[in-house]
């Protein structure tokens, strides 16, 4: 009786199978919500989350991260190791063979040509690349055959994986670009905005910072994929929105980066229509600090950069008072519940690299005013706002406009006010925050106030290139047209030592002492940046789209073409 | 001469407002919007003496209060203390709503200030002087096809930084803000203005007037101002209410004020996430706005049937 149970189950899994299996274009049209709106389709000319993972549907890279931090090759017929001999012995280079048979969404073939000319269009001087960090090192892309290339490093490369890997480095069509060189990649609007890509959907009509109409790409390299024949990339909004829309309504299908009070997506979820679903990755919600003065009586071109360090802000014990003034752990009470931890942390994640350092876990307002007394400063003319050498300790602290994101304004401007430090705020729309444009002063780039705040994470397992990003001379200034990693324009030649010594460092733990011992110089040692919470990233899904696997290490659709409709 | 027929008549010398005051009574939702008006002005005015709470204060043990109308009818978390609950971080939103009262109000006042003085004196220039009158009504049509928002993100943009070095962060926002209003919404008045102008200058008054010598600006001053004082003092009321409402629009749009500071139309953004939880934090933030509004449309309606010599029956 069991046995025929048992067979009648596994006849009717066999049944229901194939509706996951079906052929290209079956299950009709996709709905994605992201309620920050791409404001261009090239990865490498923004930094901005919305905009990487929108691309990604369209322009993939060699390899992915899947959910656990493995590599997976997407382009490539394989990930290349030292032991099948891809990466050579000395780890200077590495060899990527092409899939073969590839095809453009234009129908002509990909070549190594494309690869080569990817990271030579992202390793141009002028073109102040937004993903420079992952070719860091490389001194040249050689074409083996039209399916080889090789990728050879300034040094022994102990993670060859930076280029070409993951969301950020995804291979762009060297017919296209080619005119688009240096200084004049952003004047190409055509293809910023309409990548021909080898991904499983192709753009049809792109509207900048609104919504993306797309369609399955006909030459994708899976003839059965992917399940939907269209799909609306919707952006704009708040996360509020995005999240009734697929919760609750159920317009949309998938909802990204619900940041929103754990009180309310619960409420949302009891409609029924949809699921959120949460995962730990390497995301943390932090404070920037400017290191430099961002004062609007500087000329423009020079404020907020090198030229003229902060006022207060460049002191580090002014730093670590601003840290241990905050209670963290109130932090992730109010605004994420379970879906965030606090941290110490810049580097949370993967354990290998996560630092014990737990220190500013407790809020310790009276050390943070003795730091501050130590430093002399004092409150003298009794306005609560201490100040030294006619110096008052006022900060603006900027960041996007999003519920949670001003409750934590609120709660830290308090505990500030608390040593004597006063606080302006201001919230800034998220789609211009993080959009990129250097003609905006009121991007995250350009940082025009003494802190920010905003949540950043790597992609895949290794943080050598995410801690490569504080590099001096990295920041972002007019000459890089304000691209650029290194917000804080932290510069200190000993972490740049240590970055050059990671690069070189082959052996696991050590590179974990090493990335450990960067976490610290960046955090503990000199709070340039000021972790906050461990945010776990929670999306939603409509309870009809299956296939949905929510990868932190990665784009969240990373997979969207094994993504299908329950019927 | 004058004068001398008033000392001898038999009936009582009486003001000309007296029998605008007469008429204004009749229309009851004239008088009802004016007591809630003076009601509402007095709350946010003398509010924060009263009701000695810091509206910034956060209190996160005493969060997610209900207010003492549910609180006795139902087993939820409340207090005395805080009469209309508090918010999800704890801070008191009887005393936000007296502050946010006072920027919402204090921003429509001077908007609508603003607006009327802009309004009326193109209005003025446009009809009493022929060679104005092309120029500038085409001005009032060019500025009228600007869309409010496009605007106040430019100037927010270009303007933000440097008010905020000259004022303060709040100070300078406000002005951004009740001057973004103010020269986006003066066009109706002068149109209004310029019409009726227009008609009474024909008039044999003016004639009379002019044929004695009067110089344009006493013209205006004495003669054609007066006249035209009905339907400014109506475009004022409505001004003064759509300015109140443009700023909660901005403020709902995350465009205005800074975060910490809250505004009618603010409190009303933060609490929309929880709205189907606590539906007190959108209710009374709500009424506030409609209200006022409400009232000063019906006062605007009261004077205009007390300000017309025609309907008061004289």
């Amino acid at each position: 009786m069991k046995i025929k149970t048992a067979l009648a189950g596994a006849v009717a899994a066999m049944a229901f199978a194939p509706a996951a299996f079906a052929e290209r274009g079956s299950d009709g049209h996709l709905s994605i919500i992201y309620w920050q709106a791409p404001s261009i389709l090239n990865p490498f000319l923004s930094g901005g989350t919305k905009d990487i993972e929108s691309s990604s549907m369209i322009i993939e890279p060699l390899g992915r991260y899947d959910q656990n931090g493995n590599m997976v090759p997407y382009l490539a017929a394989e990930i290349p190791t030292v032991a099948n001999g891809g990466v050579s012995e000395d780890l200077t280079s590495i060899t990527w063979k092409l899939q073969s048979g590839l095809l453009w969404s234009d129908g002509t073939p990909v070549t190594s040509a494309d690869v080569k000319f990817t990271a030579d269009y992202c390793m141009h001087p002028e073109g102040g690349c937004a993903q420079a960090a992952k070719f860091d090192k490389v001194t040249s892309v050689d074409i083996v055959d039209d399916l080889t290339v090789t990728v050879h490093f300034s040094q022994a490369m102990p993670n060859p994986y930076g280029p070409f890997m993951g969301g950020q480095s995804p291979i762009i069509q060297k017919a296209q670009f080619e005119n688009c060189m240096g200084a004049k990649a952003p004047e190409c609007t055509d293809a910023n905005f309409g990548p021909i890509g080898t991904g499983p959907f192709r753009v049809t009509e792109f509207r900048t910072n609104d919504v993306i109409q797309m369609e399955a790409n006909p030459n994708y390299r899976d003839p059965a994929k992917p399940a939907f024949a269209t799909v609306t990339f919707k952006g704009g909004g708040d996360a509020t929105a995005a999240g009734r829309a697929v919760l609750e309504t159920g317009e949309f299908d998938y909802a990204w980066n619900l940041q929103l009070a754990p009180d309310v997506i619960d409420s949302m979820a009891a409609a029924g229509v949809g699921t959120a679903i949460s995962a730990f990755g390497s995301l943390v919600e932090r404070i920037e600090v400017n290191l430099t003065n961002p004062s609007p009586s500087l000329p423009e071109g020079e404020r907020s950069t090198v030229a003229h360090p902060h006022p207060f802000l460049s002191n580090a014990n002014v730093r670590k008072a601003l840290s241990i003034a905050i209670d963290r752990n109130l932090l992730v009470e109010v605004g994420y519940g379970r879906a965030g931890r606090p941290t110490c942390n810049l580097v949370p994640a993967p354990a290998l690299y996560a630092s014990d350092n737990t220190e500013c876990l407790t809020q310790d307002i009276e050390g943070a005013k003795a730091l501050l007394e130590a430093e002399g400063y004092v409150d003298s003319n009794g306005d609560g706002v201490r100040e030294k050498d006619g110096v008052e300790l006022r900060v603006l602290y900027q960041t996007s406009t999003n519920a949670v994101r001003q409750d934590f304004q609120a709660l830290i401007k308090e505990w500030w006010q608390e040593i004597g430090v006063a606080t302006e705020l201001r919230n800034l729309d998220a789609s211009v925050y993080f959009g990129g444009d250097p003609g905006s002063p009121d991007t995250y780039q350009k940082f025009y106030a003494d802190v920010e705040m905003y949540a950043n994470n790597f992609d895949g397992t290794d943080p050598q290139a995410y801690l490569a990003a504080y590099r001096c001379g990295t920041e972002p200034k007019p000459s890089s047209q304000w691209q650029g990693e290194n917000i804080n324009r932290f510069c200190d030649p000993n972490y740049d030592a240590l970055i050059d010594q990671l690069a070189q460092t082959g052996d696991l733990e050590e590179r974990g002492r090493l990335g450990r011992m960067m976490n610290d110089m960046m955090t503990k040692d000199s709070n340039v940046i000021i972790p906050l919470v461990d945010r776990g990233r929670v999306s939603a899904h409509s309870n009809s789209l299956g296939g949905v696997v929510l990868n932190t290490w990665d784009s969240e659709l990373w997979n969207v073409s094994d993504w299908y409709r329950i019927k | 001469m004058t004068e001398t027929t008033q000392s001898q008549s038999t009936i009582p010398v009486r003001n000309q407002w007296w029998d605008v005051w007469d008429q204004f009574k009749t229309h009851r939702g004239a008088v009802i919007g004016g007591a809630f008006l003076i009601f509402i002005t007095l709350f946010v005015l003398l509010g924060p003496y009263l009701w000695q709470v810091d509206a910034q204060k956060l209190d996160i043990r005493n969060k997610d209060m209900r207010p003492f109308y549910i609180g006795l009818f139902a087993d939820v978390k409340w207090s005395w203390s805080r009469p209309l609950g508090t918010d999800h971080l704890g801070r008191d939103i009887m005393a936000n709503l007296i502050q946010g009262g006072q920027i919402s109000m204090a921003v429509g006042w001077t908007a609508m200030i603003l607006s009327l003085f802009l309004g009326t004196l193109i209005g003025v220039l446009a009809g009493f002087f022929k060679r104005l009158d092309g120029i500038l009504m085409r001005f009032t049509d060019l500025v009228l096809s600007l869309p409010l928002l496009p605007i106040l993100l430019v100037m927010m943009l270009l303007f933000r930084d440097p008010l905020r070095a000259a004022f303060g962060p709040e100070t300078g926002i406000f002005i951004l803000i009740v001057s973004g209003i103010g020269i986006t919404s003066w066009m109706h008045t002068a149109r209004i203005v310029r019409g009726d102008i227009l008609a009474i200058k024909e008039r044999e008054f003016v004639l009379a007037a002019r044929s004695i010598g009067t110089p344009p600006r006493r013209m205006i001053t004495r003669h054609l101002l007066p006249n035209v004082m009905s339907p400014i003092m109506v475009s004022a009321t409505l001004g003064l209410a759509s300015a109140i409402i443009t700023e909660s629009a901005l403020s709902f749009l995350g465009l205005g004020f800074p975060s910490d500071f809250p505004t009618w139309g603010k409190i009303l953004f933060d609490s929309v996430d929880r709205m189907a939880a606590f539906p007190e934090r959108v209710i009374w933030p709500g009424l506030c706005i409609s209200l006022t509004v409400l009232s000063v449309n019906y006062i605007g309606d009261g004077l205009r049937d007390a300000l017309d010599p025609r309907i008061r029956g004289l």
